[in-house]
């Protein structure tokens, strides 16, 4: 009898050598390094099956049963114009890419203020070398994430975000990237790197739609840099195309007393896994990892999350909320580390899901990993579907029970969109649900 | 052809082992072989005179095992298990090689049980002294076998039911646990050596707590043991295993299996108090304590509750667990673990929601002192026709000092939308002020220690039988002596 397998053959895995001759930036030496070793570990890895304990809930038997192309050898797709309404309504700053490629005719980038470089990754590679080298991999070097590897062995373009020492990004960064889906199943590999230096501030939002019915694979990965007393915001919205596969994976230092506030809400794809990792490596740092995931059909959302407490006095909050119809999935991974000398931690979180079908299913593993004596951690979780007496109270004030379950799941969403520390960054975000909701009643 | 040949020779093989060990090993040995294979099974299930299903079964698992691989996913370290190099089934010891008085007991041991308050006669028990068996339980035993016997109730080793209710045995035996459970657990089914066997008949309450203490062969308790308890219709017994002082054994390695069954409106309560070697301060020794302990609550309304206070063992990997097949039934877990020094703890429960209106609680507390480290790690499933279930889980740690860890790792399946699960977990540490306010009344740092934690443990110590409960309060006390100052 065979034994359980624990990997799957990882998409394009032998295809790199062939490939990366195509990237962007291939020549440059310490570029070709890291990405040949990403692409080795990849093809030794492979992709995971369930048997491996962080994938027990998210199978992507689906995923490696797809023949992806790499989306650079394909010729550019023709598009005119982006999805708007698939993406957050937001002004400021944007950066488009269809199926991983800048598209500077989508894009606006106005005059930048002091301090602030922001260039596609393209571009930084040879205007910005010293800078990428120094930073470029260095957040996902240390685990073995065979998603992340594929990323940097493949990655054609994405943005390069730099701060200087107080400076302060003026209007919001917009990230779009859309999957445009073609003959063959695409995949892309969109990359972001953003270096906030001590006080810095910086919002970026980030929207990721589809155009067309069909597979293709997202696989986005992200490293962020917060100096001390650094700020950043960043929301993200995950809207792909039904068939689509997303798998983002955002890796966070956070310096002392600096912010990293993030918002993810999941409503698009076939199967999506958004993982965030979030270091807290400085006194006083703080996190706030928050979502929502809004399932239907036969959709697979993962939301999984990681907070490591390696220093002392460091807070971290994180509410994550969940409605799932139809026979879609909910997938909720949160741990919470708290290294020795983490005294004085402060560290919380809730997960809730709401399942609306019987065919419905959700799977949640808060985590909780402590080694100092001294904090203060807790988590909570609660499953189920809407309160009887809350829907009993709103009929007997003469709404309808169908109006009334509308009513229910738009606040019980809405306590999520209240997480979001910017105000007033969750109007694009409240639309994107509304019309959600709108169409669940249809 | 050349297939042909090979395997030929590989059955040639095969047929020469088992001329050579086969089946005419000598019954009269005390020891089988060093080292586990079929003849070992074969040995055991001789010496044990056990019947021919049984024997097959004991080589399915173990056929069975071979093809496993040991499980990694818990959090505990520990160096490789060399499954090769251990005696599989021992002979009771003869009274030469036991310690002739309680002189020749580890003084340490003998201090444990004065704190305990155990009286002289059960220690030398406890220690493995030679005594005849005259002492007080053995009498006060007898009579309680007298009235279980009155009730119809059966009570005794699962080798003596092998032989005397066969058919009841066969009909339950892996029934809960299949020999193909898990690693541990399918090693179990192939060498289990002995342990216990209860059944309750329709509507009879058990009149007392049934105890492995109380059974007078149990004196070796056994590496491998496994206790099977079936609560027919309308029945109720409570079960105690183990008990609060600590036991001395030479085997390092254990392997329970527990398998509990009730059917309709029956009840089971079943607590443990684990006190076996933890090893000493630096992690030299102690037991490794893998145990499968399953409860199927077959029947409508019936109940099993797990009781747990699990203070020994240098490793701990147990999930007491609830299978809710009958509906409006009800499982329970209530977990104390507490780790000191070196010791390792990756437990806690399952709780697998299949019939409607199924409930279920689980309140574990964990105390990680030392260095140790302790993980409550448990899982909450409800099955899609498991209509209007309910789940409250509450995992409260507590840390004592800066060295130990404390782990919570629940795992939530939900398939029905009118169910429901709440589950929180906290971690805290014992506070200055609670410790300043006990010293300020004159107690010791270990005794305001111990009244702290014992206060953090009430809502599972309330669920220990009267027995139990005295003894296992003081043991939370010595178990994290040296733990502060």
């Amino acid at each position: 009898m065979a034994l359980a397998a624990r990997s799957y053959p990882g998409p394009l895995a032998n295809r790199h050598a062939e490939l990366s001759l195509k990237l962007a930036g291939a020549g440059v030496g310490w570029l070709d390094t890291l990405r040949a070793d990403s692409a080795a570990r990849y093809r030794a890895t492979g992709l995971p099956t369930p048997k491996v304990e962080a994938w027990r809930y998210t199978n992507l038997k689906d995923l490696v049963g797809i023949d992806f192309a790499s989306a650079p050898v394909v010729g550019d797709m023709a598009l005119d114009s982006l999805p708007r309404a698939s993406l957050l309504a937001v002004n400021g700053h944007v950066l488009a890419f269809v199926n991983g490629r800048l598209r500077p005719d989508l894009s606006t980038l106005d005059t930048l203020p002091a301090g602030v470089t922001l260039l596609p990754l393209s571009e930084a590679i040879h205007s910005d070398e010293q800078a990428l080298s120094a930073h470029l991999g260095r957040l996902v070097e240390a685990e073995e994430n065979p998603f992340v590897d594929l990323n940097t062995a493949l990655m054609e373009d994405g943005v390069v975000l730099r701060l200087a020492d107080g400076a302060v990004l003026d209007k919001p960064l917009h990230i779009i990237s859309v999957g445009a889906v073609a003959d063959t199943p695409l995949a892309f590999f969109p990359r972001l790197l953003a270096v906030l230096g001590r006080d810095a501030r910086a919002t970026i939002f980030e929207s990721h739609a589809g155009i067309g019915e069909g597979a293709y694979l997202s696989a986005m990965a992200s490293e962020i840099v917060l100096g001390a007393g650094a700020h950043l915001e960043h929301y993200k919205l995950q809207n792909e195309s039904q068939s689509a596969f997303h798998v983002a994976n955002t890796r966070v230092t956070v310096e002392a007393g600096a912010v990293y506030d993030n918002f993810v809400l999941q409503i698009g794809s076939r199967l999506s896994r958004n993982e965030v990792h979030t270091a807290l490596i400085g006194e006083g740092a703080s996190c706030r990892l928050n979502g929502a995931y809004l399932g239907a059909g036969k959709q697979h959302l993962d939301s999984t999350t990681f907070i490591d407490h390696a220093v002392p006095v460091c807070a971290s909050r994180e509410v994550y909320k969940g409605v799932l119809d139809d026979q879609a999935h909910g997938v909720f991974q949160g741990k919470i580390l708290v290294r020795r000398d983490a005294q004085q931690t402060d560290g919380h979180q809730l997960n809730r899901a709401l399942l609306l079908s019987r065919q419905a299913e959700v799977n949640a593993k808060p985590e909780l990993e402590i080694y100092a004596d001294d904090v203060k951690c807790s988590h909570g979780a609660t499953v189920g579907e809407l309160a009887d007496d809350q829907l009993f109270y709103l009929q007997a004030r003469g709404i309808d029970r169908e109006t009334a379950r509308g009513l229910l799941i738009e606040a019980y969403v809405q306590e999520a969109l209240d997480e979001i520390g910017n105000a007033e960054a969750r109007l694009p975000f409240q639309r994107l649900v509304g019309g959600w909701l709108k169409s669940r009643k249809g | 052809m050349v297939g042909t040949a090979e395997t030929l020779e590989q059955v040639q093989a095969v047929q020469d082992q088992k001329y050579k060990y086969g089946f005419i090993t000598d019954i009269e040995m005390e020891r089988a072989p060093r080292g586990l294979s079929e003849d070992t099974v074969r040995f055991i299930s001789a010496k044990k005179g056990e019947p021919e299903w049984m024997l097959e079964w004991r080589l399915k698992a173990y056929r069975h095992w071979l093809t496993m691989e040991e499980p990694d996913w818990a959090k505990l370290g520990y160096p490789a298990i060399d499954y090769q190099d251990s005696y599989y089934y021992a002979a009771p010891k003869s009274k030469d090689d036991r310690p002739l008085s309680l002189d020749e007991v580890d003084p340490e041991l003998i201090k444990t049980y004065e704190k305990l308050g155990i009286p002289l006669q059960e220690q030398k028990w406890l220690a493995g002294v030679a005594v005849d068996a005259v002492f007080d339980s053995v009498s006060v035993a007898t009579t309680y076998k007298k009235k279980l016997e009155e009730k119809g109730i059966i009570f005794c080793s699962i080798s003596e039911a092998l032989r005397d209710h066969g058919d009841m045995v066969r009909e339950y035996i892996g029934s809960v646990v299949p020999y193909s459970d898990n690693f541990f657990a399918t090693l179990n089914s192939a060498v289990f050596t002995d342990g216990s066997f209860v059944y309750i008949p329709k509507g009879v309450r058990c009149p007392m707590e049934l105890s492995t203490y109380f059974r007078i062969n149990a004196s070796e308790t056994g590496q491998f043991e496994r206790t099977l308890i079936i609560a027919d219709e309308g029945s109720y017994v409570s079960y105690l295993e183990g008990c609060t002082a600590p036991q001395r054994d030479e085997n390092q390695l254990h392997a329970a299996v527990v398998e509990l069954v009730t059917l309709d409106d029956a009840e089971i309560k079943y607590s443990t108090v684990q006190n076996w070697y933890p090893g000493d301060e630096n992690g030299k020794g102690g037991i490794y304590n893998f145990v499968t302990k399953r409860g199927a609550c077959r029947g409508r309304n019936s109940k099993i509750a797990w009781t747990q206070v699990e203070t020994g063992s240098a490793i701990t990997w147990k999930y007491p667990s609830c299978i809710l097949q009958g509906d409006n039934s009800v499982g329970e877990f209530y977990s104390v673990a507490i780790t000191n020094n070196m010791q390792q703890a990756d437990t806690g429960t399952k709780m697998i929601h299949i019939g409607k209106n199924t409930r279920s609680t689980i309140i574990s507390k964990g105390i990680s002192a030392g260095r140790a480290n302790n993980t409550y790690r448990g899982l909450v499933k409800i099955m899609p026709k498991a209509e209007n279930a309910r789940n409250y889980t509450q995992c409260d740690s507590l840390l004592i000092g800066s060295k130990c860890g404390a782990h919570t790792v629940p795992y939530i399946e939900q398939r029905n939308p009118t169910a429901k699960i709440e589950h929180e977990a906290t971690t805290a540490k014992i506070s200055e002020d609670q410790l300043f306010y006990c010293k300020q009344r004159g107690l010791s740092e270990e005794d305001a220690v111990s009244i702290i934690v014992n206060g953090f443990c009430k809502e599972v110590m309330k669920e220990l039988p009267m027995e139990f409960a005295v003894e296992a309060q003081k043991l939370i006390g010595i178990s994290l002596e040296g733990s502060v100052g």
